[in-house]
């Protein structure tokens, strides 16, 4: 990932989604209206955070099988971006919820388990930060990331399934998925995801570089001192 | 000696009584104040809040019995086990012991809930199966959580931090349960909820097994 390719596709695909999502022609239905044009801004963070925690678990697995201050880093990085991204969703999603529902919280299955899942994450950091040995602490939440993820797929994907809720997409409302969503809307939907997942990727990479600096620069002031 | 290990918190349990009697106390005295607030002077259980404080009644005490199992341990005794038995063994004594001891805690609660609230449960068989399932999931989660709480400086508060979000998708089931046995619907209805439980409690205890070793080599 050290080119630049990627990083340029983010940026081009993001200002197609802002200019196209405001812009070309949406289907017209029952109380979501023009409203639909949250499935470019909305949905896409929920895409993103899923592939942002995904990462996060496979390095806190590799830290695991190999510890190393890199995965450990990553692992973390990965969930920080993954945090930032599920808050986005949620806020997004209030904003649309409070025109096509008429208020921002309504208890819906998808609401509380996405809250659900942002408490999972805080608590991980406050794992991280109450043990004290640096290396004991990165492997017990290595291992918590995992389990947590793990505990979070019924949660997210089999739970909502199971029970009734407004979301578009479910028990017959209209939304993702089905006959209305159409060519021109997936034009757009598409390219949105990846370019909010590139993006998400990004920021998490400065936030490595940064932090991977930071360390160098504590370790030259080590040896100085030593 | 998977067995000697169960043997030995059976052995430790009942040496212990003040433990065991005090998370009988614990429970006693959530079912009391759900019944000094909820029944005593004009009566306010509908099905629906009896499950609700039910359920929250068996969380709290599950974790708190689950916790002590690495937190109360001794420091240095982890050392120990750890010259003696393999990682793997210790773990499942410790999920089938705490699997125990929340069936009991379940059990006793749901006895303790007939005789102070009352008994809206139409399905009893299934409502035991519910029990026997959830028990089972909270103690696979529980005692994972618990070794990785017992390593951090405040694990008391650490391990209800960690341990609500990941049991939620077990209560939520089993709630679900509660209610379809309380509207007492046939077998048939409840066949799907509870082998999504039980598919559940699989992951978990599949996840904890993976990962266990790996917290207990520090």
């Amino acid at each position: 990932m050290k080119s630049n390719w990627w990083k340029i596709l983010s940026v081009v695909l993001l200002v197609y989604t802002i200019i196209a999502g405001l812009l070309t022609g949406v289907p017209r239905l029952n109380i979501v209206n023009e409203t639909i044009r949250a499935l470019y801004f909305h949905v896409p963070m929920w895409f993103g955070m899923v592939v942002l925690f995904l990462t996060s678990a496979i390095y806190a697995i590799r830290h695991l099988r190999n510890p190393s201050f890199k995965n450990d880093l990553y692992s973390v990085e990965f969930a920080n971006a993954g945090i930032v991204y599920g808050i986005l969703g949620i806020v997004t999603g209030m904003i649309w919820a409070n025109y096509a529902w008429g208020s921002p919280w309504h208890g819906d299955p998808k609401q509380t388990g996405a809250a659900i899942a942002l408490l999972v994450y805080l608590a991980y950091f406050v794992l991280r930060s109450s043990v004290s040995n640096q290396e004991q602490g990165a492997r017990l939440s290595a291992a918590y990331n995992i389990f947590a993820f793990v505990a979070m797929v019924p949660l997210i994907f089999i739970i909502p399934r199971m029970t009734s809720s407004m979301h578009p997409g479910n028990g017959g409302n209209p939304g993702f998925n089905t006959y209305d969503l159409d060519s021109r809307m997936r034009l757009v939907f598409y390219p949105a995801v990846i370019g909010w997942i590139l993006l998400g990727v990004w920021i998490t990479t400065l936030r490595i570089r940064i932090k991977m600096a930071e360390e160098k620069i504590n370790q030259i002031e080590d040896e100085k001192t030593h | 000696m998977l067995l000697e290990l169960i043997r030995k918190e059976f052995k430790l349990e009942l040496r212990r009584k003040s433990v065991v009697a005090g998370l009988g106390l614990y429970l006693f005295s959530m079912v009391f104040i759900s019944y000094l607030a909820f029944a005593l002077k004009q009566n306010l259980i509908t099905p629906l809040v009896w499950s609700a404080l039910f359920w929250i009644s068996i969380l709290f005490t599950a974790i708190n019995s689950v916790a002590k199992s690495f937190i109360g341990e001794k420091r240095g005794m982890d050392i120990y086990y750890y010259t003696i038995a393999s990682p793997v063994d210790f773990l499942l004594s410790k999920i089938l012991y705490n699997f125990f001891l929340c069936l009991i805690m379940a059990l006793t609660g749901y006895f303790l809930f007939t005789l102070f609230l009352n008994d809206p449960i139409e399905n009893k068989l299934i409502f035991i199966a519910t029990l026997a399932l959830a028990s089972g999931g909270f103690a696979a989660s529980l005692t994972l959580l618990s070794g990785i709480a017992s390593k951090a400086n405040n694990s008391n508060i650490l391990m209800a931090v960690l341990s609500f979000p990941v049991v939620i998708s077990i209560l939520l089931m089993a709630i679900k349960l509660t209610k379809n046995c309380i509207d007492g619907l046939d077998n048939d209805a409840n066949y799907e909820p509870l082998l999504t439980l039980f598919a559940i409690n699989c992951l978990v205890t599949a996840v904890s097994y993976l990962l266990f070793p790996f917290i207990w080599k520090s």
